[in-house]
């Protein structure tokens, strides 16, 4: 139920059983033939896995140091590794019974995927979305509408991923009988970090297989960006046992590390128990969630994986920080270099791998996780860039 | 602790920390047990009203000392059960053993952490134990038999049954298990037992005793008041009804 000290299934009395139900259902489903068939079906002729390891061969030549290979879950069905969870949930929730998925999105991707999850197999999806963030991923709130869902907006709190949360909890307090709340981070009580985890592991296991294959040795260090952290905790979880690669996660520096405007939880957090979870929490001293900002929605989290504190607390992983303005330059240099526009959320891992790999020796390896791409980020870069003037042109 | 009683619930320092010091006293008048709730960021237990006085509250800077400077004050003024009930995540800021010591020493009754379930609750229960605050935990209407067992068990104050699958929150009816569980409690349990959620009248607070319960707690419809119609006299007479509807 925990990771050292972390995780744990810190809710009110009435979610015990419908958790108890989902640990119990998930133990029972993860091993069968029958569900791992269904679900390797779906991964590749739905959602379009094994995604390539991509050879970032320009990008490599500016840099000047390490190789850098690029983890192309941007190439999924949906434009996010996101969809790899919602299908092995949604497929759980089938087998549990359930007619009614609800999700909580932040840049919109876990809803889009949850919404395409819920139309291929059948249910109901209602997404909770903070208002700030329906505002800044307008197209993904379309993109979910027009895959069947219904959009409910949280114009509480912070308006952001944490008050969708709230609101997703809320109501699954009252319809866990025939509604499954399909997490997309792995964040919240036990067991849904173990669950989105094993489910998001398939992009270290195939990274491990393609990178053997490329090199024919593993990478020196795996980079990935970390808000709830799910994309980091699939591509690093297979890797935890090799303990010659470096495992850093990067979170959102936003305006700066020493401003208020960040969401860089392991650094800037204290521990606490929120969500469901005991883990790092951007909080005053005592014990109230903070608002934090980043650019990108999907880090704007005031808390973290329950996993990333253990991984950062016995240091198999190292977490850092990149702010907005280094992440928007690697999301242009990305889009010039390979071609390829990056989501905001993956262009902090892009912005770190590049900082290290310039410092590294040339037969070295690092793979970057670009978790997903980013035609829902044009609105934000656009409106930024002209008021940065940062000339495009 | 509790014979057909009427517990009420206030959020620490609500409406403003200038008024609710009258408020709380006039709870008090009419009630049998307080229950102060210390405001959070993310009450993710309540529904729309307790979550609006929260955020309220906490948009003044309210904290911690202040919830500990009104129980304080309101126990040296009334001799009326006072039970804290928080969120998990400002006991533990603040340590948990500082918390509970401190909450003695103000006068605390006992105490309701609504998210930390009896599996994480050890140190808080013997740390309570040592300190003679007692322990409120929640039983919900799926709660299975034997886990009823378990929480009755390491509970010294009081069980306290939410009555529906939803978050706090005024409701006009009453869920059809409800009556079912309190009986079912009340042949199995050795704590006394308060149904709570949703309870906004007298009826269904009279339901709720005749089918055994010993108190019923009442919140969100107090706060709706407050924070509605503002008025003294209306909330008396709601007071009133929910006495009434208990002690006949």
């Amino acid at each position: 139920m925990k990771f050292g000290e972390f995780g744990g299934r810190y809710v009110p009395e009435i979610l015990i059983p419908p958790l108890e139900e989902l640990e119990e259902s998930y133990e029972k489903l993860k091993n069968d033939e029958k569900f791992k068939r269904l679900l390797n079906h779906y991964l590749e002729k739905y959602a379009g896995r094994p995604t390539p390891l991509y050879f970032a061969k320009n990008l490599t030549r500016r840099v000047g140091g390490a190789k850098l290979y690029l983890k192309r879950e941007d190439l999924l069905h949906g434009g996010a590794h996101k969809i790899n969870n919602t299908i092995g949930q949604a497929l759980l929730a089938k087998f549990m019974g359930k007619k009614r998925l609800i999700a909580e999105t932040g840049a919109g991707q876990h809803g889009v995927a949850t919404s395409m999850a819920g139309a291929l197999l059948g249910f109901r999806v209602e997404i909770y979305m903070g208002y700030e963030d329906m505002k800044r991923q307008r197209v993904n709130v379309y993109r979910m509408k027009l895959l069947g869902a219904n959009v409910i907006p949280v114009k509480k709190g912070t308006q952001r991923l944490k008050d969708a949360i709230n609101e997703a909890l809320r109501d699954w307090v009252a319809s866990f009988s025939n509604t499954h709340y399909l997490i997309g981070s792995a964040v919240g009580p036990h067991p849904f970090p173990t669950i989105v985890r094993d489910f998001q592991s398939v992009i270290g296991e195939e990274t491990k297989r393609q990178i053997l294959e490329a090199e024919g040795r593993l990478p020196s260090a795996i980079v990935a960006c970390v808000g709830g952290g799910s994309n980091a905790i699939g591509i690093f979880y297979p890797f935890l046992k090799d303990e010659k690669v470096k495992l850093v996660g990067v979170e959102a520096g936003g305006m700066g590390i020493n401003t208020c405007k960040n969401a860089a939880t392991l650094t800037r957090g204290t521990r606490g128990v929120f969500h469901g979870m005991l883990s790092y929490f951007i909080q005053n001293e005592e014990g109230q969630i903070k608002k934090v900002h980043s650019i990108a929605p999907g880090l704007d989290y005031p808390g973290v994986g329950p996993e990333h504190a253990y991984l950062k607390e016995s240091g198999r992983a190292v977490y850092t920080h990149v702010t907005d303005d280094e992440a928007l330059n690697a999301f242009i240099t990305l889009s010039r270099e390979e071609g390829i526009i990056p989501a905001l959320e993956s262009a902090h891992a892009i912005a770190y791998g590049m900082k290290i790999a310039a410092g590294m020796e040339k037969d070295e390896v690092v793979v970057i996780n670009l978790s997903g791409r980013g035609d829902k980020d044009m609105e934000s870069v656009m409106r930024r860039l002209s008021l940065c003037s940062t000339n495009l042109s | 602790m509790l014979h057909k009683s009427l517990i009420t619930y206030l959020t620490a320092g609500y409406p403003t920390l200038r008024e609710h010091y009258k408020y709380l006293s006039l709870l008090a008048e009419y009630s049998d047990v307080i229950e102060l709730g210390v405001p959070f960021s993310d009450p993710m237990a309540d529904g729309k009203t307790i979550e609006m006085a929260s955020r309220k509250v906490l948009k003044h800077g309210f904290n911690i000392n202040q919830v500990f400077e009104i129980i304080r004050k309101f126990k040296r003024e009334h001799d009326i059960p006072l039970i804290l009930m928080s969120y998990y995540n400002p006991i533990y800021r603040r340590g948990l053993r500082n918390f509970i010591e401190e909450a003695k020493t103000v006068g605390v009754d006992g105490m309701l952490v609504v998210d930390l379930p009896p599996e994480y609750a050890g140190d808080y229960i013997s740390f309570a134990r040592e300190e003679g605050i007692k322990t409120v935990f929640l039983v919900s209407l799926n709660t299975p038999h034997k886990r009823v067992a378990k929480i009755d068990d390491i509970t010294t104050g009081f069980i306290y049954l939410v009555s529906r699958y939803g978050t706090t929150g005024a409701k006009n009816d009453l869920h059809p298990m409800l009556i079912t569980m309190v009986k079912k409690l009340k042949s199995t349990c050795r704590n006394k037992i308060a149904v709570g959620f949703g309870v906004s009248k007298g009826e269904q607070a009279q339901k709720i005793i005749k089918a055994g319960s010993d108190g019923v707690v009442v919140g969100s419809i107090l706060l709706d008041i407050i924070e509605g119609e503002k008025s003294y006299r209306k909330l008396q007479e709601k007071l009133e009804e929910l006495r009434r509807g208990i002690k006949s």
